[in-house]
Parts: structure tokens; sequence; C-alpha cells
């Protein structure tokens, strides 16, 4: 038995209504711990007076310099001693998931016994970078605690100006749509930067995310300073039982509204099965016996929107493998930035595919890490020095789908032009 | 740097640099053995994804919603729920959903049936409001201008038919920010913390706290200079360049951004990452001056529930809160939801003329 709860009447309001409530689990949590008891008190503090009572300070587990969110009570009696005593500390360990968030409950189950006897018994599942956030230790049981994931085969997450915990979608486990074995991927890119993650030395974060397809699941675009996404080059694939099924069910008014007025560049057209003409980029697939698709493979911007109306009768094709853009980030110091493409197709079907991702991103970093200033992504070092200077270092040629258009004013020194062109011709002719 | 490891003995345990383990000992046998080779899925209801694999083989995976911040006990009842009621193997969603992975089609209605006894709301699939990607708040945040987990558990309770049933246009994404950093990330609708007043300063503390040249540097304005008050090295604020973003409270904390008062909330729309139909989209801020009312934040939820109602019922099928705003249009957009327009919603930071209507296309 703890000792005796905290009158808690703002967060008491959050008990009731139909949505699992956090406020009872730490209510029972607390039942047995005095350090839920006055996190209690603290966060109902915070719920009367609408500020917060954390500050950050120095907390790590030895070797490491980074991973650990140290957490410090600031709200304090006259004489300078903690008003929640039992909770003055409470720190965070982010620690990485396996690829796709995939558990057994017996590993679920030893996260919850490692956190009820060295933490405070919450655990998020999981934080907005991926991380497992085990969520309040004392500064003594962070090593601990620490301790025992690690014996289990879990590693810290990054923190600060390191490289991040990554996210990957659930893809070739279970999504027909996956383009390239996400999980390989990120493993093979994240294992590469240990360092990188666990000593925080780089101008700022670096975060890396894989989406399995342009559906992006991991919203990896604008939050991934670079973000993999999945892809693919020859012609979307098709199934006409699927497809018949799928009409008989849906009908020509939803294949008119929902899919070919919704297709952005006009690359799906409805057709009567004697127009439909057949070609080396073109898919076709019958609905029903007097109408059928054509699909312009070439004017097709691989947005998934058919492919996830008409999932299984489309797909996409066999020669798949991601676009990978740089420089996502959200608000703070310019404003959001997307990604923005810069290898726009890489195959990653062997180890050796994939290691060129990986030398990419060792590339990418390096460049990071000499070239931007203090507290500045990539996103906005890229803004900074622009596109051209990043891709001449990074050793990637210019390419027109990195762009929306070529530029729209006259403010820029052109008298290279003649030997740029002849590079390209050099460069075709030698390939 | 870390005095933790500065501090430790010789004899310390050195860490396993072991990095992101791999996945395949805890991925369910039937998505082991058919990994990369899946052929298409359905939803058979709500909350129930079907997925069929080129061998033929099928699994039905069942998503019910979590408070994410979840107590052992909560763990643990779902454990006990994988364990009797499917197959050991669950996986979380990017919205906290946990996904329970059975290869038994008997087994999803007893499955459905005990959560939802255990207070775990099926869903969350196709076109429903799924949970909302949240982050830390005042439980565990070191600068948040208000909470996380009482904002989502208040909203969720507001829409959680919404997450059980598939009657929304399009799947809809949330999402909430304690501060102007925006850890919640582009959603169809996100709420996030504005602040209205420029930091106030205790000049006593900046000197020993804050490294005065970064805190200049942080600002996206340039508002900052460093400045002697009181006879101490501190900084000081030019108010009227002060658009009070709160970039420079976490380098900084004795800028205090946050107030009880005049931290207000703002409601964006239209954010899209995924590349369907158009490019992703960044969300755009629709309304703001709410207040920050615990522990229920009613005025929130009643402008989010008006917004969602509205678009329910005028958007056509397919069509994101993004997509749908580009068929009415903004002026359209602001009619129907009843919310102002005012001129605080005109962009003016850099690359602003791109927002502005440059043509005749307006819609009567």
């Amino acid at each position: 038995m703890a000792k005796k709860m905290h009158d808690t009447p703002n967060l008491d309001q959050l008990e009731s209504g139909p949505w699992p409530s956090f406020v009872t689990g730490l209510k029972h949590l607390a039942q047995d711990k005095d350090y839920v008891v006055d996190l209690l008190g603290q966060l109902e503090e915070s719920y009367k007076t609408k500020k917060g009572y954390w500050k950050g300070g120095t907390v790590g587990v030895f070797g490491y310099g980074g991973g650990v969110i140290p957490r410090f009570t600031e709200l304090k009696n006259a004489d300078g001693s903690p008003k929640f005593p039992d909770a003055a500390e409470f720190h965070t360990l982010r620690i990485m998931p396996p690829p796709g968030m995939h558990y057994d409950t017996d590993t679920l189950r030893k996260f919850c016994d490692i956190w009820e006897e060295h933490g405070s018994g919450l655990i998020a599942f999981h934080g907005q970078s991926g991380d497992i956030m085990f969520q309040g230790a004392t500064t003594e049981n962070v090593q601990k605690s620490f301790d025992e994931f690690n014996e289990m085969g879990f590693d810290l997450g990054g923190a600060g100006p390191a490289v991040r915990t990554s996210m990957s979608c659930v893809g070739a486990a279970r999504c027909e749509q996956s383009c390239y074995n996400e999980a390989q991927a990120h493993r093979a890119v994240l294992n590469t930067f240990l360092d990188d993650i666990h000593r925080p030395s780089l101008p700022y974060k670096f975060k890396f995310k894989f989406s399995g397809c342009p559906n992006d699941c991991m919203n990896s675009v604008q939050r991934a300073d670079m973000a993999v996404i999945g892809t693919w080059r020859d012609n979307i694939r098709t199934d006409e039982g699927l497809a018949k099924t799928w009409f008989a069910k849906h009908g020509m008014d939803e294949l008119v509204n929902d899919v070919v007025a919704r297709c952005p560049t006009k690359a799906f057209q409805v057709k009567e099965l004697s127009k439909i003409k057949a070609g080396e980029h073109t898919s076709t697939v019958a609905v029903n016996d007097t109408h059928g698709i054509e699909i312009s493979n070439q004017d097709c911007v691989r947005c998934m929107h058919c492919i996830n109306v008409m999932t299984g009768a489309l797909a996409p094709g066999k020669d798949k493998g991601a676009t990978v853009l740089v420089g996502g980030k959200s608000h703070l110091k310019i404003g959001g930035l997307m990604g923005t493409v810069v290898l726009p197709f890489i195959k990653l079907e062997t180890e050796e595919e994939v290691e060129k991702l990986v030398d990419f991103a060792q590339r990418t970093i390096d460049f990071f890490a000499e070239n931007a200033l203090e507290h500045e992504r990539t996103g906005e070092m890229i803004e900074r020095i622009g596109l051209t200077n990043f891709l001449d270092a990074l050793e990637v040629d210019v390419d027109a789908s990195m762009i929306n258009s070529p530029r729209m004013n006259p403010y820029v020194r052109t008298d290279g032009w003649d030997d740029e062109v002849a590079k390209i011709n050099a460069k075709k002719q030698a390939a | 740097m870390n005095q933790a490891v500065q501090a430790a003995p010789a004899a310390k345990r050195k860490p396993k640099e072991t990095g992101v383990p791999e996945n395949t000992k805890y991925l369910h046998p039937t998505l082991l053995k058919n990994y990369g080779n899946w052929r298409y899925h359905d939803r058979p209801r709500p909350g129930v994804l079907h997925h069929v694999a080129h061998s033929g083989d099928e699994v039905w995976s069942v998503r019910a919603g979590t408070q994410r911040q979840m107590d052992v006990y909560t763990i643990r009842k779902l454990c006990d729920i994988a364990d009797n009621f499917a197959e050991g193997r669950v996986r979380f969603t990017i919205r906290s959903n946990i996904e329970y992975i059975v290869s038994d089609e008997k087994k999803v209605a007893p499955l459905i049936a005990e959560l939802e006894k255990n207070g775990f709301p099926v869903g969350g699939t196709g076109n429903s409001v799924t949970m909302i990607a949240h982050t830390q708040g005042w439980l565990h945040c070191d600068i948040p201008g208000t909470d996380a987990s009482g904002v989502v558990k208040a909203l969720m309770d507001d829409l959680y038919e919404e997450f059980r049933r598939e009657e929304m246009p399009n799947r809809v994404h949330l999402s909430t920010s304690c501060c102007e950093i925006n850890c919640g990330g582009q959603a169809d609708l996100a709420i996030i913390v504005q602040h209205t007043k420029p930091p106030v300063i205790n000049h006593d503390l900046v000197a020993n706290v804050c490294e005065r040249p970064t805190v200049v540097a942080r600002c996206p304005v340039a508002a900052i200079r460093p400045a002697m008050v009181n006879g101490k090295p501190s900084l000081e604020i030019d108010e009227a360049k002060c658009m009070c973003c709160g970039a420079c409270y976490p380098p900084c904390p004795p800028m205090q951004i946050n107030d009880p008062e005049f931290s207000k909330l703002a409601i964006w729309v239209g954010g899209k990452n995924s590349n369907a139909r158009g490019k992703p989209t960044f969300m755009k801020m629709v309304a703001a001056g709410l207040p920050n009312n615990p522990p229920r934040w009613p005025e929130v939820g009643a402008v989010v529930k008006n917004i969602l109602t509205v678009y329910k019922e005028d958007a056509r099928p397919w069509e994101r809160i993004a997509d749908w705003i580009d068929r009415i249009g903004w002026p359209r957009f602001f009619e129907k939801t009843g919310l102002p327009f005012t001129k605080y919603l005109i962009d003016d930071w850099r690359g602003s003329r791109y927002n502005l209507n440059a043509s005749a296309h307006i819609r009567f």
C-alpha cells in the first residue's frame, strides 16, 4: 500500500467517458507506489495552474551520452524542498522498437516487470519519434532498468543533437503495397549510426523514416531529414478477378467518381473493352464484359489513390525500390519544410543495393555534420546553401524529378552552361 | 557533457550497443511466412483488416484504441487478451493503436468482444477518426504550454463513436502539440498551442542559465538582443518584432513563454502526409485564441467537432480534409464552419506570396 492520495479534482474528471483513461491507469499504479501518488500530485498542480513543472538536466547511462530524458521537479516549497518529494526525479528512457513495432506478449510482460520494479510503471507505446518511452525513473534506477532492457536485446534511442530513433511501417510483413524490405533498410541504416545515436555530437537532430509506399504511413515526408518512400518504375499490376469483384460491388458511378476523377494526372481511364489499347507502358484490365481500365503508366505519378481504392485489383509494379527525400522538418526555426527528392529511384532488393542507401545516408550525415550551423536541420541547411551545392557535395546528378518547375527568375549566373551540357552529354555517351 | 558518465566507476556494466533489434522473432508466424508476398486486403468491419497472401494464407488484424501512456496493468491486460483470445502477437500503429493478428477468422468476434468488454474500443481503420498523435505535455515535457494526454482523452471521449465507425469521407488523422515546435506533426486537423504575448524574462537568471548568443540565434525574427539589465548581463526582446513563437524558451527557460491566460490554442486543418491524389500538404491555421481550459478543454472540442461534422456532411467519398477544401474553396470552408476569417490567417512569413490568390479564380 502506498501513501495517501492527493486530492485530484481536475484529473478525476478525466476518468469518466468511454475512451481508456491514463488517469485511471496512474491511480492504479499509485495504489502501490508513492512515486506515482506524487506524480499525480504534481500533474494536478499543472492542471490547476496551467503550468508545467519539469526541468531538464543531465542523467544518462554508463557509456552513452544520450537516450535518457532527465526530468527534475520545479515545484518547490519555500525552503527549496520538493513539494512532491517522491516524484522529484521522473526521467524517461527512450528504447528503440523493432521495425514495424511488432511484439510478442513475453517481451511486453518482461518490459512491464522491469519497469514495475525500477520505474513508475508507466510506458508509452510509442513516442512521436517511435521510441518505447519508459516514463518515470529516479536517477539511481535509470542504469538498473537500462541494463535489464539491454540484456533483453533492446538499446537506447536518440535524444538531443543526434541521429534519432527511426520508424518503419508494417510494410512487407503484412501490406500488399510494400515496395521494399522496410525492416531491413531501417536496421541497416540505423545500426550504421549507433555512435551518432548514443553520443550526440551533430549540429542538430537527424531523423530517418521508412515508408513502404507513397501512402507514407510513417509521415516521413514532413518529419524526416531523410525519408525513404517505396515506389516502383514499371507498370501497375492488375488482377482481373479482383477487378471484376470490385466492380460488381461498387459499380460504374464509384469507378468514375472515386477513381477516374481523382487520378491527379488523368492517367487512369475507363473505356469500352473494344477501345482499350494495350502497350508497353499501359496497364489494362476488364471490370466487366463491356468495360475496362486503361492506365498510362508514363503519366502516372505513383500517388497510390487508385491502388488504395481497388486494392488487389491494382497493385504496385514489380520493379520496386524507393524514392529518397531529404530535409523534412517541422516549424522551428524557418517554418515547416517537406523533404525534397534527391534520389528519384533506388533499388533496395539486394544487400549491395541497401548498402548503397547506407553509404548515401553516411555521406549525407558527414556533410550535415561538417556544414550545418548549430541547431540547423538538414532542410534549413539546404535552404541556406541551395540544393545544387548539396547535390554537388553528395555527387548526385541533377534530375528534373527533383523540382516542381524550373526557376522562375533570371537571377542566376549561367556562364558554366556549356560545360554542364558537355558533362551531361559525356555521361550519356559513357552510359 | 554527461555527469553520470563522468561519475561512473570503471566497474560499471558496458552497454551492448545492439541498436535496432530484428523483428522476425516478434512477427506473427503467418506474417513471417508470407513476408513480402501479400496480395490484397479488405475490411470486413470497422476495426478489422483482412489480408490475403499470394500463398492463400489469410490474417485478420483487430485494431483497438489505447491511452498510449499505459500503466503496466493495462499492458498486462492487453497481453492476457492476446494470449487467451488471439495468438500472442501484437503490434502498435503509429497512432498508438494496438493490433492483434490472428490466422483464424473464428477468433475475430470473441476477440473484439473481449477488447470492448475491457474498455478498449475496436476501430480506427479506414475512413474513421483514428487515435490522436500526441506529445507529452505537463506529464513529462520541460516546455509544455498545455497537457497532451488529457486533451486527447477529452477529445477521444467526444469522438469515440467516430473511432468505432467508418463513416467519414476518408481517414481523419488528428494531432495535438503542446508548443509551437509541433511534435504532434501534420494532420488533417491539429490542435497546437499559440502564445499571444512575448516571453516574460527573469533577468536574475539569464546570465547563469542561458548561453546568450545561442538564444539570440534561435529567434526566427531577430527580435532578441543582449542587454545589461539591473547591472546583470541578460537579454531583451523587441516586442514589436516578437511573434511569440517560444523558440527562445527551450534554450533559455528564464524567458518564460507559457502563460495560463495568454497561451492560447489554435486549430489547423488540411495537413496530409500521403501522396494519394495531391502531393503532401502542410496544414493551415483556421482558428486561434481558444482558451487553454483543463481538464477537458470544451471550447477546443466544440471547434474540432464542428469542423469534423461539416466535413462529414459535405465532403465526397475519398476526400481528405485538404481535398475537400480544395474543391469547395476557403471562403466556403469558413462560411460552412462559421469560423471567422481574420487578418491573422493571411500568411506573411517567407514564401507567403505563394499562399495568396494570384488569379481571378473566385467561387461565388
